[in-house]
């Protein structure tokens, strides 16, 4: 291998800056050269697909960050059965775009299209039809992976089971994915009916959750975080459902990619690769409390067919949105909890997040259903994302916060994403997986990768501090 | 080499940490420095030659705090072929680093009349070969991430030769002169160097000296060089003082100096 420089990486969110090796290998034999060098040189390695992680699940101070982003090829793709077989670095913008135009769409996608396979299964991620199609590992037929001992391995939900339902999820620290085979979602159109409405309290947004999802496609809430008194947790919701055959009078056009494609100005003149700066000066808790009441006043019942990419990736549609929080990022504090204790937990958290003078400025919600997987964050209940930014004066204030919502969450019986919180304390993490799932992993480390070569700055946080 | 006792806490959005080398970390200026950058949240990797002072440094260091900000490494700044590997490990072990400060130095008293060469070439050792060892990895490295502060611990020594102590003083005039030159490179990366120039300080280099003018504390040193590097400074005198007093001696003419007998 070649001489390795350090350089700097952060993460999705900006709020935090690692110094590492980062290495991105252009073929799959590679990988394990690069397992071997690490051995050499006592180095770890965390895996990395487009570092789309809020906190340090794809970084490792001092260590090597293999970046997997450019083993992206589509290596099968059969079109009457919408089976995809891919290498592990291919992003989810690139998957919709080849699969659109046969008539196929992700069974689950993040709420930005620029994540990877590999980051995706790494964290099992959902979306907002988390209650009807599960987690993305739910979809997945079969996968292959290069374990730290040198072994490679296919497992598949009946092959290799127990590895199977480890590795999605397990934050890439088993081994690394080298190809990824998936089921994908039969539709009959490039558009989604979308149908919008008004929540007037937190209640009202969960009931709605609750209560839409088994008749809709997709269900996903906005919180207005700085409504207060009676009006706490209102919000919006938006359902969307696919279209059935022929419902679309030219499917073949809704379907092209150019079609899905977002429009690069807003407003027809504000160049969105721009929008970020405008965004940046009303980031303050005047501001979001100026555009959370004008977007709930002027909320109002709406049907409109919109198509996928742009009822999906949110976060794509302003490019570089987080840039808007500023030089020191933010977070993103999500939370899981059952159905029965949600309401009065998060309206706790609401509560205190206003009296500290820390509202969140992006409340989401989502209604989800369990699964088989080791590191589950899901449950039968509903997430609430809260995003806060981070100035050089409320560190301390927002630490605190989040420690005293991490007891309020376990208190309720909630769960937590590795994808998203970047203070979990080794407790929690211990508390809301419990001890069983804790030993299954260690097991399974501790046979395929006894030295923890596979070691992320979030893997070491959590699993391995006292 | 010792490893590492404990593992140090990874740094969050929340709890941002930054990471230093103090070389020469044992006493004096940098165990006090290592005190207060340990108070100030830094994670430090602490080096030096003497194994159980260093030990016991890092142990009241962490037992203060209540968890692992500081380890240690057992290092002699003349075995320069160590310190790529070193750096390397160091790295890995904090998982980054945004700080390096070199604070070793050596000064021997030697008698008006005494020519020691012996002694001259240890001082020289220690105080220039051992630094540019390790400054050259770090200001590549600085240089290639475009940040990073490099701090020298030189002296006001450097500023005059002086009839006391020939070595030691040309020791740090070519520290300083270095530490200037890696400056003129590096800020252009954005990487800060500053150079450290204390008067007298109540360490063991000083404590046979007699007449010593104006001593302070380690510990008021260390302060000194921690606001300087907070304020990402360019030169420190400490205590400030010796700002005034080196500007009246570096321009005391030739033909007065020479007669002087300090």
């Amino acid at each position: 291998m070649k001489k390795l420089t350090l350089s700097h990486l952060g993460n999705f969110s900006h709020s935090l800056d690692a110094t590492v090796y980062h290495i991105q290998p252009r073929f799959v034999e590679e990988i394990a050269e690069i397992f071997a060098f690490a051995r050499e040189n006592n180095l770890k390695i965390a895996p990395r697909g487009a570092g789309r992680s809020y906190n340090d699940a794809a970084l490792k101070g001092g260590g090597i960050v293999l970046d997997l982003s450019l083993l992206r090829y589509i290596q099968a793709w059969d079109a009457e059965k919408g089976i995809i077989r891919a290498q592990p670095g291919l992003t989810l913008e690139s998957l919709w775009q080849y699969i659109l135009p046969d008539g196929w769409w992700p069974p689950v996608v993040s709420g930005t299209m620029k994540t990877t396979l590999g980051g995706c299964l790494g964290m099992n991620i959902h979306g907002k039809n988390n209650f009807k199609m599960g987690t993305i590992g739910e979809n997945i037929l079969e996968f292959d992976a290069i374990l730290p001992n040198g072994k490679e391995v296919t497992c598949s939900p009946k092959k290799k089971s127990k590895l199977f339902y480890a590795m999605i999820s397990g934050m890439g620290m088993l081994g690394i994915f080298t190809s990824v085979t998936m089921q994908m979602k039969r539709v009959y159109s490039g558009l989604v009916d979308v149908k919008e409405w008004n929540v007037p309290t937190l209640k009202d947004q969960l009931d709605a959750l609750f209560e839409g999802a088994p008749e809709n496609d997709y269900i996903v809430g906005w919180l207005d975080g700085t409504a207060r008194d009676k009006s706490l947790g209102r919000g919006q919701i938006h359902a969307a459902n696919y279209l059935a055959k022929d419902e679309d009078p030219d499917p073949a056009e809704t379907m092209r990619v150019d079609f899905q494609t977002l429009p690069d100005t807003f407003f027809g003149i504000v160049p969105k690769s721009k929008l970020h700066y405008l965004m940046g000066l009303g980031l303050n808790n005047l501001g979001v409390w100026g555009v959370n009441t004008a977007k709930y006043i002027v909320g109002r019942d709406k049907n409109y067919r919109q198509p996928h990419a742009a009822f999906h990736f949110l976060l794509d549609y302003v490019p570089d949105w987080e840039k808007s929080y500023g030089k020191n990022g933010l977070i993103q504090y999500q939370s899981f909890l059952p159905k029965e204790t949600a309401l009065d937990a998060w309206l706790e958290m609401l509560r205190i997040s206003q009296k500290r003078g820390l509202p969140t400025y992006l409340g989401v919600t989502k209604r989800h259903r369990p699964d088989k997987f080791l590191f589950s964050h899901a449950l039968d209940g509903f997430s609430l994302a809260f995003d806060f930014k981070i100035t050089n004066g409320n560190r301390e204030k927002l630490a605190k916060m989040v420690q005293d919502f991490d007891k309020i969450v376990l208190n309720a019986g909630g769960r937590f994403y590795f994808a998203k919180n970047s203070e979990t304390a080794p407790e929690t993490a211990r508390a809301f997986l419990g001890d069983e799932s804790i030993k299954k992993f260690r097991k399974l480390k501790k046979h395929y990768d006894p030295q923890n070569l596979l070691s992320s700055d979030l893997y070491e946080r959590v699993f391995l501090s006292s | 080499m010792a490893k590492p006792e404990n593992k140090l806490s990874t740094a969050t959005p929340l709890t941002p940490k930054k990471r230093a080398i103090l070389v020469g970390a044992s006493s004096g200026i940098g165990a006090a420095l290592a005190q207060r950058l340990a108070d100030e949240g830094y994670q430090i990797a602490l080096l030096a030659r003497r194994g159980k002072m260093l030990e016991k440094l890092t142990n009241e260091i962490n037992q203060k705090h209540g968890e692992t900000r500081a380890v240690y490494y057992i290092h002699d700044v003349t075995d320069h072929e160590s310190v790529p590997e070193l750096l390397k490990k160091i790295i890995a072990d904090l998982g980054g680093l945004d700080t390096f400060i070199y604070n070793a130095g050596i000064s021997f008293m030697v008698g008006l009349k005494k020519y020691d060469f012996e002694k001259d070439h240890q001082t020289f050792d220690v105080n220039v070969t051992g630094a540019l060892a390790w400054f050259n990895p770090v200001a590549e490295l600085f240089q290639s991430l475009k940040s990073g502060q490099i701090v020298g611990v030189s002296s006001v020594a450097g500023e005059r030769g002086r009839v006391g102590n020939p070595s030691y003083n040309a020791s740090k005039a070519a520290l300083t002169c270095y530490l200037e030159a890696l400056r003129n490179r590096l800020t252009r990366y954005g990487v800060n160097v500053l150079t450290v120039k204390p008067g007298p300080v109540e360490t063991d280099m000083i404590k046979d000296a007699k007449g010593v003018l104006f001593p302070i504390s380690a510990e008021q040193a260390a302060g000194d060089i921690f606001n300087a590097m907070r304020k990402r400074k360019q030169e420190v005198y400490t205590s400030a003082r010796w700002r005034w007093i080196m500007l009246v001696l570096r321009n005391i003419p030739s033909i007065i100096f020479r007669k002087m007998t300090f």
